[in-house]
């Protein structure tokens, strides 16, 4: 007698087809599963389900059901991500205020068996910078994608709280302490990092009044756009309540211009322009030194965040070559920060 | 007793030329996932080709440069931990141009290993 085990594909399409038929009233065939980008524990399917001959383009963002495995100190980075649950209403929150982001549908159930997850719509575009930036048929977005960025985030820090789940709330102070606990656990001295912390930790800005949804990894990489520009923000697990002008700097961070360096603004615009579309479209007006204060902050947390991923690697929680090779990219942001620095607005 | 030629820095420049110039070609027709891994080992490959090369001399003028900045001797990871220390503490900033002068230098020799392309 041979044992046939489904595979873990064979497995999710299975348990889609019962939870899309639950979420559509019918019988559901799921048709063209293929997984996605993302590591082991977060993952991203896309896939169609087609229910009384409607086509539905779905993607599946689950973590799978952890077995046991103990919490590293590599993981240390994963602590400030939402879970899927509270992701998921985040997202619906963020789409009912008429962000541009994905319209989801509906949660998993833990009975399932899929772990925590949720399905959402698929839509159109490339999230992959390289392409963006430089192939013809984004000619005329690359035009528009800084000025809506900072369109879509007006929008974004305009969510009103009451449509929230509880997220936590983090100031400049908190995101400092934040970051030297993890330079301590990664226990190697970083004279850099350790500069560049100290300087912030002298001009942190004072906690905001009124704090708003952050994204917390809004960046090119992480938003889809086609010929006409950016169509949905993707990637929320970072969204906590904070300063505005959090996000503003994340975005231009010289590691997210993917080589257009005179292109601050995700690599498409300059940081006026950005700034401008985002007071146009209802942001506060941007202080600019507050606003390098975050580039500033941003751009370290984007060193240790290296480390941190060679660090999953290196402490044995997920071999990959990969993860072990962004470790030696950190040093570029180092020499960031050091100009930085120097540029003293 | 030293290693006969090819040195470090020869042999891993001759493994890095044949995965970029034979094999990633291959992969790229058969395998593209795994070409994009090649892709990464092969850069990873230029790193230490370059380490091989540059990095004993970076590392001992790091050294010299901290020994003669904190007024003490130590091993460079010892050197560097009170350096952090005092930057954590704020003891000493970026106001210090000694300071500033060897981070300038650490940091472009590690850049120039790492990645020389990086602007």
């Amino acid at each position: 007698m041979t044992v046939h085990t489904l595979t873990e594909a064979e497995n999710v399409a299975a348990v889609l087809a019962r939870v899309a038929g639950r979420h559509f009233g019918g019988v559901a065939a799921i048709e063209k599963l293929s997984r996605e980008s993302g590591g082991a524990s977060r993952q991203t399917w896309s896939f169609d389900a087609v229910v009384d001959g409607a086509r539905h383009g779905l993607i599946l963002r689950r973590d799978p059901p952890i077995l046991g495995a103990p919490r590293t100190k590599a993981e240390t980075d994963r602590s400030v991500s939402i879970d899927r649950g509270t992701e998921f209403r985040v997202l619906r929150a963020a789409f009912l205020a008429g962000v541009r982001a994905p319209e989801v549908l509906f949660e998993l159930a833990p009975d399932d068996g899929l772990g925590e997850g949720f399905v959402m719509r698929r839509i159109g575009g490339t999230a992959i910078a390289r392409k963006l930036l430089r192939d013809p048929p984004y000619d005329q977005a690359r035009k528009k994608i800084a000025g809506q960025l900072g369109e879509i985030l007006a929008r974004l820090h305009a969510v009103p709280a009451a449509g929230l789940p509880p997220l936590t709330r983090r100031e400049a102070a908190d995101h400092i302490a934040g970051q030297r606990r993890a330079l301590d656990l990664l226990d190697r001295p970083q004279p850099v990092f350790e500069l560049a912390l100290s300087w912030l930790d002298r001009r942190k800005p004072a906690p905001t009044a009124e704090p708003v949804l952050v994204h917390g990894d809004y960046r090119t990489g992480n938003y889809l756009a086609d010929e006409m520009g950016v169509t949905a923000i993707l990637d929320w697990e970072g969204a906590h309540l904070g300063d505005p002008l959090e996000d503003l700097g994340w975005l231009c961070v010289k590691s997210w211009r993917f080589g257009a360096v005179d292109k601050p603004a995700g690599g498409f615009g300059s940081r006026e322009e950005l700034w401008a579309a985002y007071e146009q479209a209802g942001g506060i007006k941007v202080d600019a030194a507050r606003a390098h204060w975050w580039e500033v902050f941003g751009t370290v947390r984007w060193g240790i965040i290296c480390h941190n991923q060679a660090w999953r690697h290196l402490s044995g929680a997920l071999k990959s070559m990969e993860l072990a090779s962004i470790g030696r990219r950190a040093v570029e942001t180092e020499v960031d920060l050091l100009q930085l620095l120097k540029s003293g607005v | 007793m030293a290693q006969d030629r090819p040195t470090a820095s020869e042999l891993l420049s001759a493994i890095a030329d044949f995965l970029r110039e034979e094999a990633t070609p291959a992969l790229d027709k058969a395998e593209p996932r795994l070409a994009f891994q090649m892709r990464v080992a092969v850069n990873s490959l230029a790193i230490l080709e370059r380490e091989a090369r540059l990095g004993p001399a970076a590392d001992a003028a790091e050294r010299a440069r901290l020994a003669k900045l904190l007024g003490r001797d130590g091993t460079l990871e010892d050197l560097n931990r009170e350096l952090a220390r005092q930057l954590r503490a704020g003891t000493r900033d970026e106001s210090d141009a000694a300071l500033m002068a060897h981070l300038d230098a650490t940091i472009a020799d590690k850049i120039a290993i790492a990645n020389p392309k990086w602007r």
